[in-house]
């Protein structure tokens, strides 16, 4: 009897490691991928087309200003990058060369500002940073979203990965569970989507307001009741990258109107 | 920091009926909400929204709580005479903003 019961503690033991309870990782099919506007009303999808409507181009067009703006005495953004940065939102976020440390095109922008600009870093998801990355990211409208997986960036996509599949909250739920398991299906009023960063910053009507996609994550783990993370946070920008990396092909959106 | 869009053609035949939009950036709160810690967050909308040509009053509309953020005005003119649009925004506290728009009518 003794033995029984010591086999059955060590098996819930066993059960209940990280090991044993990390679930398998799943892939939706390439031929499946869908941009999170496929699962938008009609009538949100027009609000994003039309590029007057689409109140993201309020953000897009400060950004525009803060981009050829001179500020105290240091360069302007465009007096460097004269012919514009289009395309460069396809490859973030990127290991940077210099110090190793994984950067997501809001802290590229900061890292700008105080190397090249003698300026302050922005703070995340302060109106000047939102309006400069939503500007940055809207010149890679329509571009695919590329990056491959290689040496450098290897350790975050699976750092990035970790968190997507582990489950956490009160609720207990990873965010593989909604957004490759359950896609499609319905969630109260709303359709789960595939969980893609490609329209970010986006304008979500819930916010009524543009907003990063830290703040969309931020947003994600508050709903299973688990403690979001800070804006910024190094393991957000590894999300951040394995979600690119899972959303590769998709076309950058940016600035994209979600729900 | 605000920011004004408009959408007006720049050409119009005498008596065509033309498409005019206006966007502007505000946080239209309606001060029903409150925030985290349960304080009431207080109402901050804009009031009354207006649009001249040349002086004259062509559209004018009165704001309510119920309107969303960044609210996006489409109104329809009949172009009668070239000139200038201006669009003036009006908030609760009487501050003003305002940008301009010219029109040619042939």
């Amino acid at each position: 009897m003794m033995r029984i019961l010591w086999s059955s503690a060590l098996l819930v033991a066993a059960a209940c490691t990280p090991e044993a309870n990390r679930p398998e990782h799943l892939e939706i099919a390439p031929d499946q991928i869908q941009s999170g506007y496929a699962f938008l009303t009609s009538e949100t999808q027009q609000l994003q087309e039309d590029s007057f409507e689409n109140p993201g181009y309020l953000w897009v067009d400060r950004g525009a200003q803060i981009f050829t703006a001179e500020t105290d005495g240091s360069p302007a953004c465009a007096s460097c990058h004269s012919n514009g940065l289009e395309g460069a939102a396809t490859n973030y976020p990127k290991v940077d060369p210099g110090t190793g440390a994984l950067l997501n095109l809001e802290g590229r922008i900061n890292q700008c500002r105080v190397e090249h600009q003698n300026a302050e870093p922005w703070p995340y998801e302060s109106d000047e940073l939102l309006s400069i990355t939503a500007y940055v990211a809207e010149q890679s409208k329509g571009m695919a979203m590329n990056i491959a997986v290689d040496d450098t960036n290897r350790p975050y996509v699976n750092q990035g990965r970790d968190y997507f599949l582990t489950r956490r909250g009160q609720f207990n739920l990873s965010c593989q569970q909604c957004h490759t398991e359950n896609w499609g299906k319905q969630l109260r009023g709303d359709t789960i989507s595939q969980g893609h960063g490609n329209g970010f910053p986006a304008y979500r009507l819930e916010w009524q307001s543009i907003g990063s996609l830290h703040r969309r994550l931020r947003d994600c783990d508050t709903g299973v009741r688990a403690e979001p993370l800070p804006y910024g946070d190094p393991t957000y920008i590894a999300v951040e990258l394995y979600l690119a990396t899972r959303a590769r092909g998709l076309e950058i959106e940016t600035p994209a109107v979600r729900r | 920091m605000t920011g004004i869009r408009l959408s007006v053609p720049e050409t119009a035949t005498r008596g065509e009926v033309v498409e005019i939009k206006a966007l502007i950036r505000h946080p239209m709160e309606s001060g029903f909400r409150r925030g985290s810690r349960g304080e009431v967050i207080e109402r901050d909308i804009i009031t009354r929204f207006e649009c001249d040509l040349n002086g004259a009053l062509v559209f004018a509309s009165d704001f309510h709580p119920a309107i969303a953020a960044n609210p996006l005005i489409t109104f329809h003119m009949r172009a009668t005479e070239s000139g200038e649009l201006t669009f003036r925004w009006t908030d609760q506290n009487a501050e003003v903003w305002s940008d301009t728009a010219s029109i040619t009518v042939a």
